[in-house]
């Protein structure tokens, strides 16, 4: 046990029951289950888990703290009541939520491990709960199960014991991976006793997070096997077209490596969180400040007149004046504690709670579809989806709909397909009706009825263009169930047969020399004769078959502008007819392929093929010198026509990322696919310009290429003419610069694998940050997260991961944001998301909309707020310079208690729930009112200080005022009015008042539920106020209400009522002038905007539609790789449906399940081989497919 | 409008299922959309400007009315703290023990200048004095002085070190009531001829009502104050037991008015508190003429060793109250600021205002 500290070992089950029993309660003990938990609390730690967690927060232990001293009789100088019945509110609220939260957890935890899974018990197969699968257990799996636990595999239904898996919920590819079980272990079969009687010991590595790599050794019979990551199957993973497969549980539970991975789940806190933090720990100090000169204060007092004043106040016990200063500081902590409310905390969350019920309620982010409504899964990070910056896409899944789709296409000059045909907008009844081809594909869906015509007519263009389709091509068929699947290498190839397919050109089997087809309904098989494949350079592949009749042609396909130079000069003409069109495909952003082909002459063919043998066969240079023949006989093409395929994109991608980057958002998009795929969707999502000055590409494989590639920044700051960036050491941060022009960055994951280095990663984030846009392409899962983490690192700004798969789950949770795509396959982005949508379209009503308000009424919450309390709380510093320092407070009681709690409480989360500045149309339209937000204008330390002073003058208006209105006045019977009583009541009331008003002044929307808040509290205040000071109230606890009569005895008195209008217009009038000021002299885009709402509420807008440019782009060439070519006319491939092969292919009835070929490109190699470089070594097992998937019509 | 065209093009392919979806889509509310109807107020120059100049034209006169009916009440204000030398009541300020058993009396002669027409009420005035200190304010048992029984025989707490003397309850307990103000103030009116004519002081009606009939009762009702009172002390300043302090029983214990004042305590350490009441007889006459007055001050309230000061005020009132500028002063100048304010933002708007117009 060295370095293989993890051992599984199997053994057959004993024959007696008691031993079985041991066997199981050994396992029980020793190994761990294949439970998940995810919850935090049970029924019985809750309430002492929860209540440690709060007190844990600086608040709550404060108050605590707080309430101890109120006990103190020396020092309190507040009830104990106007402490507790806050504290107590809060706990409640806060346990509740995380009660509920926790209920959730338990209920996913629970659905998921309640999954049933069949296990080999007993000799027998039993369906058992996923829970109970242990480790050592052998289980089996069939067809389009989740993988329970990682398994070692032992046997599966298919030949040579492979079977396929899907590991989408874990990396995000959708393709098919093959894995396949040890020869000795595949020999046990389904055959149960076999199975049970297997014993064998796995030493292997301990668990670990590691996707791609597995370590160990099988121990059977005498032998010891090697295992490799080929033959484990991973939690997470999916079976597909795999009949069954057994396994041996590695690990279970949690030591899963989809669970490993999953991490811990961090508590994100949002930017303002942390601001209010900082800000709270200010106040305290700045709390023990005011204290502090309080305490001093009533020192010197005690000293000058205190000690004078002992005939009528005699301190207790003979204290002297430095105990009593010493005990006056805390008693104005007590006092002074509400500029630290802890109904501050309960306010944010509750805003928090409401704005994310309005996403969940949003039927804008609902997609009808899927019926999947948006979900805020956090509920606490609502205000910061109002200041992102950066956002971090995926591609597939996310910007894609991961299907590709033939759309158009253009046959000897003539275009087919409708104009923009974006799917959606046409109904199914319009599609062409393809019952005449019984092998027609059902999920395939072309709009142009003429296409068909010409095909029935029998066109001879249009049947050599799909016969060109049906034989050219590298893809492999399987027939299954009586059901035509296809495994393409690429998805735009799969597209392109199931097209040829569909209309009457099926291509059925292929053998190393044949390719069988059905040419409308006639069996036809071809004689491939030759393979000319494809490669990055040559961007284009073509055939070479024998027809049925012999004739010798040639078929191309491959990027126009290749093929164009190849071009016999016969068709010129229809050249320029199909350049046009090839250029309204691309302006639609599909990716175009040229069609041509060739009639080859027999003896010119046979000495080419005799070159070509000894070509193939030569040593050196093998490379250039087929190049040169391909060169050679690939001329004087017949141009047939172009092809038009969609990668489809998600519904409205292109407009969103417009609208996010016109919000001032940065978009890099992160994805695992092939860097030309990647670099097309940048151009057809709008990401990636034509009009960009340069896209800059780094694909250097070696520290230095890399470092050389990103020295771009001196490039882009000649151009700018930026002054040279001042790095501090000490700040560390990387400051925006402006680049003059765009720029586009397309960085591979090798490259980006240097680049995230300590000793580049600045300067990749420096040369990245001044680009427009960022596209990685072929990263793994840690490498999203480390570029998230890099961005967090080095710029102060709140960042966005948005991605549908479980490859996407460590950039998700990295971020500060993470948004999960769901309804597709995986949840597991979903579940470690903190909200979900169905669509990335949704994502821009999610920031310019929801975003924006929350974080506008959050700021425009702790801005009241902050100010109503402070505002609150000088009041008493004031009073205390004439009180002598003696912490007597200025208000009531019970005004105290209830100020926040009733008073205030309502109005302000009115505001705070219903606030919008403007709404969410004009949001749309303006979407640079986003910026405020990512630059913290709204509450950052100047917008807290500027309330601050606001706050100050307030109080000092507030408590000057009745100060002179009331010395030495009477009332207007002679009597009494400047005492005690009277002045808190008049203080408080016009407290309320300003309050009020400055409430009123900050909300611009005012609903009927806001107007009856402020009101309704300003009636309750009086209420409260009237019933606390009645006779009743006084009569039943005297000690406990002494204020009565006050409200009867002083707000019958005019001039009590003209101090209150004083007060409030004073209070007021500096802030109406300096926002007027504001808007007059510096108006900002809100003000505009709002004026512009307010003027044409009712005129309608006019949408605003981005014309989009896009350059011709060859789908072949983006998605291809070369080597498959070698492969298909290879023997090895064939080796596994071998029993297919021999059939002899009836013509199969129209089946219920077609496809639409999706999926990406092979998996991801950071610093593995390089990427454009031939991979010769494609093995059989190794070989990455395109799946044909059954997947709901779009 | 573009958001929703995408889902219009959803909901048209999504009839496959039948058309009755699943209840997940959220409930088309205004509230739940955030579309609840609602008053958009934008600070603009339409109704900014004007705000202020109404303000400023409401303020101006209220201002004006305030200070006229302030300058119009007639006060006069005389201390007899006998701080100096020449003081009448010099030699009296210099006995600072509360218990002196030898009354100390000055008189004061002073002139008011012009006649005092409606009621005339008197006030006493201290300086100085905290009586808003924090220990001193809740040094008093409210329920006590509400007639409660148990608390007459067991004040609170609060009341301590004046809860308890030579081992009897305090009746009434407390600092507040220990510093009860009492000195005596008399009024003489010399007349012209030579005669010195008391002025009557109505010594009732000077507390709130709801003082004098809700907060403040004696126990056991007003029937035999002494037997009610029995078995406690009086506060140790005191020179009589609380029963004592008037021959009338309407205005004794508890429920005398001169305590019931004493005990509203002022906000601020200089604070004045109704005396007495000089009603007005007849309107042919004023209530206090024109002329020479003395002022007869039975001198036992020590003020001298904390620098506190005492005052008599005599004051007519008005519908705002006593004499008080400040309010008149305060309005009048907030009314010009405004006014001002919004003729500067008038010239501001119409200088850079059209700026935001062009923008947009």
């Amino acid at each position: 046990m060295t370095n293989h500290s993890h051992i599984i070992t199997h053994h057959p089950p004993p024959e007696t029951d008691t031993q079985i029993q041991t066997r199981w309660e050994t396992y029980r003990l020793l190994i761990s289950t294949n439970a998940i938990k995810t919850s935090k609390y049970n029924f019985f730690t809750f309430l002492p888990l929860n209540l440690f967690e709060q007190f844990q927060r600086i608040a709550n232990a404060y108050f605590l703290v707080l309430l101890v001293l109120q006990v103190i009789p020396q020092i309190s100088s507040l009830s104990w009541f106007t402490t507790v019945v806050p504290l107590i509110l809060v706990l409640t609220v806060t346990a509740a939520k995380d009660a509920t939260d926790d209920i959730n957890r338990h209920r996913s935890d629970n659905q998921v491990n309640n999954r049933k899974v069949q296990v080999l018990i007993d000799r027998k197969l039993r369906s058992e709960r996923w829970m109970d699968v242990q480790v050592g257990d052998i289980i089996k799996l069939e067809n389009n199960q989740f993988v329970t636990a990682d398994l070692l595999l032992l046997s599966s239904s298919e030949p040579l014991n492979l079977v396929y898996i899907e590991t989408a919920e874990l990396d995000g590819e959708t393709n098919l991976k093959v894995r396949q079980a040890l020869p000795v272990t595949g020999e046990l079969g389904d055959d149960i006793e076999n199975l049970a009687n297997f014993n064998g010991e796995v030493r292997c590595e301990p668990p670990n997070n590691r996707l791609d790599r597995f370590t160990g050794t099988l121990s059977y019979g005498a032998q010891k096997y090697p295992l490799d990551n080929e033959k484990i199957l991973l939690r997470g993973c999916t079976l597909r077209n795999t009949g069954w497969c057994f396994g041996l549980v590695l690990f279970a539970g949690q030591e899963t490596k989809l669970m490993q991975n999953c991490g811990k789940s961090t508590f994100k806190r949002t930017s303002v969180d942390r601001l209010m933090n900082v800000l709270v720990l200010c106040i305290f100090g700045f709390l023990v400040f005011m204290c502090t000169i309080l305490a001093v204060g009533n020192y010197i007092w005690e000293i000058n007149k205190g000690s004078n004043f002992t005939v009528f106040l005699p301190r207790e016990n003979d204290n002297s004046a430095g105990f009593s200063a010493f005990l006056t500081f805390w008693s104005y902590i007590i006092i002074l504690n509400t500029v630290v409310p802890i109904s501050l905390y309960v306010s944010v969350e509750i805003i928090r709670l409401g704005n994310s019920f309005y996403i969940d309620w949003d039927r804008k982010m609902y997609y009808s579809r899927s019926d999947t409504p948006a979900e805020a899964r956090t509920t606490t990070l609502n205000e910061e989806l109002g200041q992102i910056k950066y956002i971090f896409s995926d591609k597939t899944g996310t910007l894609t709909q991961n299907i590709m789709i033939f759309n158009k296409c253009s046959i000897n000059g003539k275009s087919y397909g409708l104009p923009d045909v974006r799917g959606s907008l046409l109904q199914q009844k319009d599609a062409v009706d393809f019952s005449f081809n019984p092998l027609a594909d059902p999920r395939f869906v072309f709009y142009d009825h003429s296409l068909v015509e010409a095909v029935k007519l029998e066109n001879p263009e249009v049947h050599a263009f799909f016969r060109l389709l049906a034989l050219c091509h590298t893809v492999m068929a399987e027939e299954k169930k009586g059901e035509l699947l296809y495994q393409a290498q690429s998805p735009d190839e799969g597209a392109l047969v199931t097209a040829a397919r569909n209309f009457g050109f099926v291509f059925r089997s292929r053998t190393p020399d044949s390719i069988s087809i059905v040419e409308m309904g006639k069996q036809q098989s071809y004689q491939l004769l030759a393979i000319l494949d494809f490669n990055n350079v040559r961007k284009r592949m073509s055939v070479i078959v024998r027809s049925p009749e012999g004739k010798l042609c040639l078929y191309c396909k491959g990027a126009d502008t290749i093929v164009y130079e190849r071009l016999h000069q016969s068709c010129s003409k229809m050249m320029d007819v199909t350049t046009e069109h090839l250029n309204e495909f691309a302006g639609e952003g599909l990716r175009t392929l040229a069609l041509a082909y060739r009639e080859l002459d027999e003896d010119y063919f046979i000495q080419w093929k005799q070159r070509h043998h000894e070509a193939s066969i030569s040593l050196e240079d093998k490379d250039g010198k087929l190049d040169e023949l391909y060169e050679e006989i690939e001329k004087d093409l017949l141009l047939l026509g172009a092809t038009a395929i969609e990668d489809k994109l998600q519904d409205g991608v292109p407009h969103t990322i417009e609208q996010l980057s016109r919000a001032d958002i940065k978009i890099w998009v992160l994805t695992g696919d092939k860097q030309e795929t990647a670099e097309n969707i940048g151009y057809s999502c709008n990401l990636l310009r034509e009009e960009m000055n340069e896209v800059f590409i780094i694909s250097g494989n070696s520290s230095e290429d890399v470092r050389e590639e990103l020295r771009l920044e001196e490039v882009l700051k000649s151009n700018s003419g930026a002054s040279p960036e001042e790095t501090s050491e000490s700040v560390k941060l990387v400051k925006d610069e402006a680049v003059s022009g765009e720029y586009g960055l397309v960085i591979n994951g090798h490259s980006l694998a240097f680049a995230l280095e300590r000793s580049m990663e600045l300067d990749f984030l420096r040369t990245a940050c001044l680009c427009k846009s960022v596209i990685c392409c072929r990263v793994t899962p840690l490498q999203k997260a480390q570029v998230v983490e890099l961005v967090k690192k080095y710029k102060q700004v709140v960042t966005l991961a948005i991605g549908d798969g479980a490859n996407d789950v460590s950039m998700i949770k990295a971020a500060h944001i993470g948004v999960g795509i769901s309804g597709q396959e995986g949840m597991q982005a979903v579940l470690s998301s903190d909200y979900s949508f169905a669509q990335f379209r949704f994502l821009q009503r999610l920031l310019l909309v929801h975003g924006r308000w929350s974080y506008l009424r959050m700021c425009k919450f702790l801005r009241y707020f902050f100010y109503k309390n402070f505002t609150f709380t000088f009041v008493h510093f004031w009073f205390a310079f004439f009180c002598g320092f003696s912490a007597q407070t200025v208000y009531d009681e019970w005004f105290i208690t209830l100020y926040n709690l009733m008073y205030t409480a309502l109005p302000v989360l009115g505001m705070s729930l219903f606030d919008q500045d403007v709404n969410d149309v004009w949001s749309f339209q303006h979407p640079e009112l986003y910026v405020p937000g990512q630059r913290n204008l709204y509450f950052s330390r100047k917008a807290f200080f500027k309330c601050a002073i606001h706050s100050c003058y307030s109080s000092l208006v507030l408590f000057f005022i009745p100060y002179a209105a009331l010395s030495d006045t009477v009332r207007d019977d002679g009597s009494d009015v400047a005492d005690y009583q009277s002045f808190a009541l008049l203080t408080q009331t016009c407290l309320l008042f300003a309050v009020s008003i400055q409430l009123g002044l900050e909300m611009s929307y005012w609903t009927a539920v806001n107007t009856f808040f402020v009101l309704g509290s300003l009636v309750m205040y009086f209420a409260v106020t009237f019933t606390m000071y009645s006779n009743g109230m006084f009569l039943f606890l005297p000690s406990a209400f002494p204020f009565i009569g006050t409200a009867r005895n002083s707000l019958n008195q005019p001039s009590v009522w003209l101090t209150i209008l004083l007060t409030s217009i004073l209070c007021v009038l500096p802030v109406v002038t300096y926002r007027f000021l504001l808007t007059q002299l510096c108006p900002t885009v809100n003000d505009k905007v709002q004026k512009n709402q307010s003027l044409c509420r009712l005129v309608g807008l006019e949408e605003t539609r981005v014309g989009r440019r896009a350059s011709r782009r060859s789908g072949y060439a983006f998605s291809h790789a070369q080597g498959y070519g070698d492969l298909v006319t290879s023997n090895r491939f064939l080796r596994r449906p071998a029993v297919s092969l021999a059939s002899g292919f009836p013509p199969v009835g129209r089946t219920t399940t077609g496809f639409s070929p999706m999926g990406r490109s092979a998996g991801y190699s950071p610093t593995g081989r390089p990427q454009n470089s031939k991979v010769p070594d494609v093995e059989g097992t190794s070989l990455q497919m395109f799946r044909t998937i059954a997947d709901p019509p779009l | 409008m573009m958001p929703t065209s995408y889902e219009d093009g959803h909901i048209s392919v999504s009839g496959a299922g039948g058309g009755s979806m699943p209840g997940k889509k959220p409930e088309n509310t205004a509230f739940k959309q955030q579309r609840l109807p609602a008053w958009q107020p934008v600070l603009t120059a339409g109704t900014v400007l004007p705000a202020f100049f109404i303000i400023g034209l409401i303020f101006i006169p209220i201002g004006i009315g305030l200070y006229v009916t302030s300058m119009n009440i007639k006060e006069f204000q005389i201390d007899y703290t006998g701080v100096d030398m020449s003081s009448p009541c010099y030699n009296c300020s210099q006995n600072f023990s509360w218990n002196s058993s030898r009354p100390c009396a000055c008189s004061l002669p002073f002139y008011l200048d012009q006649p005092y027409d409606s009621n005339v009420f008197m006030y006493y005035g201290l300086s100085n004095f905290y009586q808003n200190h924090r220990r001193y304010v809740k040094s008093r048992d409210d329920s006590q002085l509400n007639g409660n029984q148990e608390s007459l025989k067991d004040p609170s707490k609060e009341c301590e070190p004046y809860a308890w003397s030579s081992s009897k309850p305090i009746a009434p307990c407390g600092a507040i009531a220990n510093s009860m103000f009492n000195d005596t103030l008399e009024l003489f009116y010399n007349d012209p001829n030579g005669s010195k004519v008391q002025i009557p002081l109505t010594a009732t009606g000077i507390a709130w009502w709801t003082d004098k009939h809700v907060k403040f009762r004696n126990p056991g009702g007003n029937e035999n104050l002494p037997a009610a009172f029995q078995g406690t002390t009086k506060p140790v300043n005191w020179h009589w037991p609380v029963y004592e302090l008037d021959s009338d029983p309407e205005n004794n214990g508890f429920i005398n008015e001169d305590f019931i004042v004493w005990m509203r305590t002022a906000a601020l350490p200089t604070f004045r508190k109704l005396y007495r009441i000089i009603q007005r007889k007849n309107n042919m006459v004023p209530t206090l003429p024109r002329g020479n007055y003395t002022l007869e001050v039975v001198y036992n309230y020590p003020v001298r060793s904390f620098d506190g000061r005492k005052r008599v005020i005599l004051s007519t009132i008005s519908w705002m109250g006593g004499k008080n500028p400040f309010l008149g002063i305060a309005y009048i100048t907030v009314g010009s600021v405004c006014f001002l304010l919004g003729v500067v933002l008038l010239i501001i708007h119409h200088k850079y205002g059209s700026r935001n117009n062009i923008a947009t």
